[in-house]
C-alpha cells in the first residue's frame, strides 16, 4: 500500500456528485479555455483580430432580424430530431436512425404535396402530409425495433442502415418528380399555388414551425418526466431483467418508444419541408438526426436542457457560415473552430464526472 | 502564480492584437452578392469564383461571397441576407438555386437577381430577375475539332484503325446542357474524321469523383480511344492520365492532373457577363432577362493546347473555325452534318419554355441550323443524333 515506487504521477478517480455551481463552473470554464484557444489558433494561422472573429460569429445568428428567425427554426428543426431520439436513448436503446426516419417523413410529406396538392382542399392536403409523414416515420424505426425486440438485432447498425435506404429512396423519388426532366432536382414545389405548404402566422415564415417544436418539447418533458411510459422507459434503460422482474413487458416498451421515436422524426420532417423547405433533397436534413445524437447526449437526454445544447450548437454553425462569408475564409476553417470549443466542452464533462489525483495530493492524503 | 501570469499574458496579447477592424462602406453605387454551389473545391464554382472576383477588382465594386449554399431554402434565406447586407445585384451559379433566386426577386423588386444557367427568366416576367448562359457548344466543338485531330493522328500512324475510332463523354444527367455538350463535341469531332463515333456514360450527378472516374474506366475498358466529360471533378482526367487515354477537359486546365493527356479545355468565361450586369445598374439600364455570352464577348474560351498531347495543326484548325463562326459561315447544329434517326432534321419543337409536361413549344430549326442558346440563354438541344450511343440513361 505504501510502496511509493509504484505510485504513478497520477491516477483517475471517480468523482462524488458536485455541487450544480461547481459542475456549471467547470463548464464555464471550459468555455472560456476554448475561446482562448480558437482566438490563439485564429490569429496564428490567419492574422486576423480573433475579436472580430468573435464578432462575427454573434453577427452570424444575431446580425439582423432574418437571421435570428433563421437561427430559431434551425435550433427547432435539430431540437424536434433530438427530442424525437431521446425516448429511445433513455431506454439505452441507440436509434442512429434519425436522419433516415425523418428524410422518410420528407419523402411522405413530398409525395402529397405534389400528388394531391391543388386535388384537394388545402387543410386535406396538409391534413395528409401529417399523417403520412408520422406513419412513416414511424415505419421506419418500427422495423429495427420490431427486429431488437423479436431476436435482439443490434439497433444501431439496423438503425444506420436504414438511414441509406431512406437516401436511396429519395433519390429514386427525385428522378421521377424532377423538374425539368433530367435535371435531377425537383425545386420548390407548388411554387405559385403554395398547394399543401403550411400556412404562416402573420408576416413570420418561421413561427409556426418554432412554436409546434417548443409543444413537442414540453410535452416530451412531460412524457418521460410525469408519466408511466417514462417511467417503464426509466427502467428498462436501466437494466432490462429488473424491468422483467417488476412486470414491465420490455418488447412492448422497445416497439412503443422507437415508434414515438420515428413518429416525432417523420413530423420533423413534415415541418421541415412543409413549414420551410417545399422541396425534397437527399440531403435536406443535413445530417440532423446524426447532429441530434450530440444535443441529446451534451444535454443528458434531458428536453429542457437540450433547448440549450442544439442553441449553442446552431449558434456555432450559423457563426461559422458567417466567418466564411465575411473574411473569405474556407468554411472548413470555422468548422475547425466549431470542433476545438465541442472538444473542449465534450471535454469538461470528463473533470465532471472524474478527478485527477496527482502523486504528491495522494502523499498527503495518506 | 506562473498560470495565472500566462493567462494573463496570452489575454494581453488578444487585446494588443484587436486592432479595430476599419468597417469598409464607401458608399458606393453598386454592390454585388454571390452565391455559391461549393466552395473554391469545385472547378465549375472556382471559375464563377475566380471572374466575380476579377470583374468587381477591376471595377472598383464591393462585393461579398456566400459559399457552399445548397439548392433549398438555404439559398432564398442568403439571398435575402446578402439584400439586407445592402446588395443591389444579387447573383447565383446552379441551376438548382433558379426557384429560391425567383422567390427573392419577387420579394425584393428594387434588387437585380441574375442566374447562371436558369432556364424561366423569359417567362417569369419579373423585371428583375434573369438568365444567362454561353454559347458553350461553340466552345465543345472547337475542343471537339481537337480532339478530331488527336483520332485522326492514331489512325494516320496506324496505332488504331478508322472503325476502332470511337470515342467516350462522362455526363452528369440526361439534360439539354449536357446532351448539347456533348453533340456539339460529337459534331467537331465528325467534322474532322467523319467515320468517328461515341459513346455517353452518365453519373447522375454534377459532381462525384468517383463516378466520374468509373465512368471514364468503363469507357476506356469499351475501347473508346479517347475521352471527354462534362462533369466537375478530376475524376475522369486523372483516370484517363492512369491509363494514357488523350482526354479533353471542361471548366479549366487540368494539365495539372494529365500532364500526359490533357489536349485542352473549354470554358465559360463570367468575367464579361459579371461587367455587363455591374455596368447596366450603374448606368441606370436593364439588364436582359436572356443573356447569352459568346467567343466575341469572350465568354468562350479555349485554354491553352497542350502541344506534348495534341496533334500538328490543332491550334491553327482552331482559330480557322472560330474566324468561320465570326463569319458567320460556320454553324454548330448544321443540319447537313447529322442526321436522327437516318434522316436529316428539318423541324424540332423545342421545350425553351419550362412546363411541367416538358413540351415543344418553340420552332428552333430555320436556314439549315438548330438555332442553340437563341430563344433563351440555357442550351436546349435535347436530339438523341446518330453516331453516339447512350450507354445508361438511368439520369
Amino acid at each position: 500500500m505504501n510502496n511509493k515506487a509504484h505510485n504513478p504521477l497520477f491516477h483517475v478517480s471517480r468523482r462524488a456528485a458536485l455541487p450544480w455551481y461547481r459542475a456549471w463552473g467547470i463548464r464555464a470554464a471550459a468555455l472560456l479555455i476554448a475561446l482562448l484557444a480558437c482566438a490563439l489558433i485564429t490569429n496564428l494561422i490567419t492574422g486576423l483580430n480573433p475579436l472580430a472573429v468573435y464578432a462575427t460569429i454573434w453577427q452570424g445568428s444575431f446580425g439582423s432580424a432574418r437571421r435570428a428567425w433563421v437561427l430559431f427554426q434551425n435550433i427547432a428543426m435539430l431540437l424536434c430530431v433530438s427530442l424525437a431520439i431521446t425516448p429511445a436513448f433513455r431506454m439505452r436503446c441507440w436509434n442512429l436512425g434519425g436522419d433516415g426516419q425523418m428524410l422518410i417523413g420528407c419523402l411522405a410529406t413530398t409525395a402529397c404535396m405534389i400528388l394531391l396538392g391543388g386535388k384537394l382542399p388545402n387543410w386535406v392536403v396538409i391534413l395528409c402530409m401529417l399523417v403520412s409523414s408520422i406513419l412513416a416515420g414511424a415505419i421506419w424505426a418500427a422495423i429495427p425495433a420490431i427486429f431488437k425486440a423479436k431476436w435482439n438485432t443490434n439497433e444501431t447498425l439496423f438503425t444506420l442502415m436504414m438511414n441509406y435506404v431512406a437516401t436511396q429512396l429519395v433519390a429514386y423519388y427525385i428522378i421521377i418528380w424532377e423538374v425539368p426532366k433530367g435535371a435531377g432536382k425537383i425545386g420548390i414545389i407548388n411554387q405559385s399555388t403554395q398547394a399543401g405548404w403550411l400556412p404562416q402566422i402573420g408576416s413570420y415564415k418561421y413561427l409556426l414551425n418554432i412554436i409546434v417544436v417548443a409543444l413537442v418539447c414540453v410535452a416530451m418533458y412531460v412524457y418521460l418526466n410525469y408519466s408511466k411510459h417514462g417511467y417503464e422507459i426509466a427502467v428498462v434503460g436501466e437494466s432490462e431483467r429488473t424491468a422483467r422482474y417488476v412486470g414491465i413487458k420490455v418488447e412492448r416498451v422497445i416497439v412503443r418508444t422507437m415508434l414515438l421515436s420515428g413518429a416525432v422524426c417523420g413530423l420533423a420532417g413534415m415541418l421541415l419541408v412543409g413549414g420551410t423547405e417545399h422541396t425534397l433533397t437527399t440531403t435536406i436534413t443535413s445530417g440532423r438526426g446524426f447532429t441530434a445524437v450530440m444535443v441529446s447526449w451534451l444535454a443528458k437526454f434531458n428536453p429542457i436542457w437540450m433547448v440549450l445544447t442544439s442553441f449553442l450548437l446552431v449558434f456555432l454553425e450559423r457563426g461559422a457560415g458567417q466567418i466564411a462569408t465575411s473574411f473569405g475564409l474556407s468554411s472548413s476553417y470555422a468548422d475547425i473552430l466549431t470542433g476545438l470549443i465541442l472538444f473542449f466542452i465534450i471535454g469538461s464533462e470528463f473533470f465532471i464526472n472524474y478527478q485527477i489525483n496527482f502523486r504528491h495530493a495522494a502523499g498527503k492524503e495518506d | 502564480m506562473k498560470k495565472i501570469i500566462a493567462l494573463a499574458l496570452t489575454l494581453v496579447m488578444i487585446f494588443a492584437l484587436a486592432v479595430p477592424v476599419a468597417s469598409a462602406d464607401d458608399a458606393k453605387e453598386v454592390k454585388v452578392g454571390f452565391i455559391f454551389l461549393h466552395d473554391e473545391q469545385s472547378t465549375y464554382d472556382l471559375n464563377f469564383m475566380k471572374a466575380a472576383q476579377e470583374a468587381c477588382e477591376k471595377l472598383g465594386i464591393e462585393y461579398v461571397n456566400k459559399v457552399g449554399i445548397p439548392e433549398g431554402q438555404e439559398c432564398y434565406e442568403a439571398a435575402m441576407d446578402l439584400v439586407d447586407e445592402g446588395c443591389n445585384i444579387v447573383f447565383a451559379d446552379s441551376f438548382g438555386h433558379e426557384d429560391y433566386m425567383i422567390q427573392a426577386a419577387m420579394e425584393c423588386p428594387d434588387v437585380e437577381f441574375c442566374h447562371a444557367t436558369g432556364t424561366r427568366a423569359h417567362t417569369e416576367n419579373l423585371a428583375n430577375y434573369h438568365n444567362a448562359f454561353a454559347s458553350i457548344y461553340e466552345g465543345r466543338y472547337l475542343a471537339g475539332i481537337a480532339a478530331g485531330l488527336k483520332v485522326k493522328e492514331m489512325i494516320d500512324n496506324g496505332d488504331i484503325t478508322a472503325d476502332q475510332a470511337k470515342i467516350g463523354y462522362v455526363g452528369a444527367f440526361t439534360y439539354a446542357e449536357v446532351i448539347s455538350g456533348y453533340t456539339s463535341f460529337f459534331l467537331g469531332l465528325r467534322s474532322v474524321v467523319p467515320e468517328a463515333t461515341m459513346e455517353v456514360t452518365f453519373t447522375g450527378s454534377w459532381y462525384d469523383l468517383s463516378l466520374e472516374a468509373e465512368g471514364a474506366q468503363k469507357l476506356i475498358d469499351d475501347g473508346c480511344v479517347l475521352i471527354s466529360q462534362h462533369a466537375d471533378s478530376l475524376g475522369a482526367p486523372s483516370t484517363c492520365e492512369a491509363a494514357g487515354i488523350p482526354n479533353v477537359s471542361y471548366n479549366g486546365s487540368t494539365i495539372d492532373a494529365g500532364p500526359n493527356t490533357f489536349i485542352v479545355s473549354s470554358r465559360i468565361n463570367w468575367e464579361p457577363y459579371f461587367e455587363y450586369i455591374i455596368g447596366q445598374v450603374q448606368n441606370g439600364e436593364a439588364i436582359d432577362a436572356d443573356w447569352t455570352g459568346t467567343i466575341e464577348t469572350g465568354s468562350v474560351e479555349l485554354t491553352d493546347v497542350n502541344a506534348a498531347v495534341a496533334a500538328e495543326g490543332t491550334v491553327e484548325a482552331i482559330e480557322a473555325a472560330k474566324a468561320a463562326f465570326a463569319a458567320g459561315e460556320l454553324h454548330v447544329f448544321d443540319t447537313a452534318a447529322f442526321t436522327v434517326d437516318g434522316a436529316a432534321l428539318e423541324s424540332y419543337m423545342a421545350d425553351v419554355d419550362t412546363d411541367p409536361a416538358y413540351e415543344g413549344d418553340t420552332e428552333v430549326v430555320a436556314d439549315g441550323y438548330f438555332h442553340e442558346s437563341e430563344f433563351r440563354s440555357a442550351p436546349y438541344f435535347d436530339i438523341q443524333i446518330d453516331g453516339i450511343t447512350l450507354l445508361d440513361t438511368a439520369f
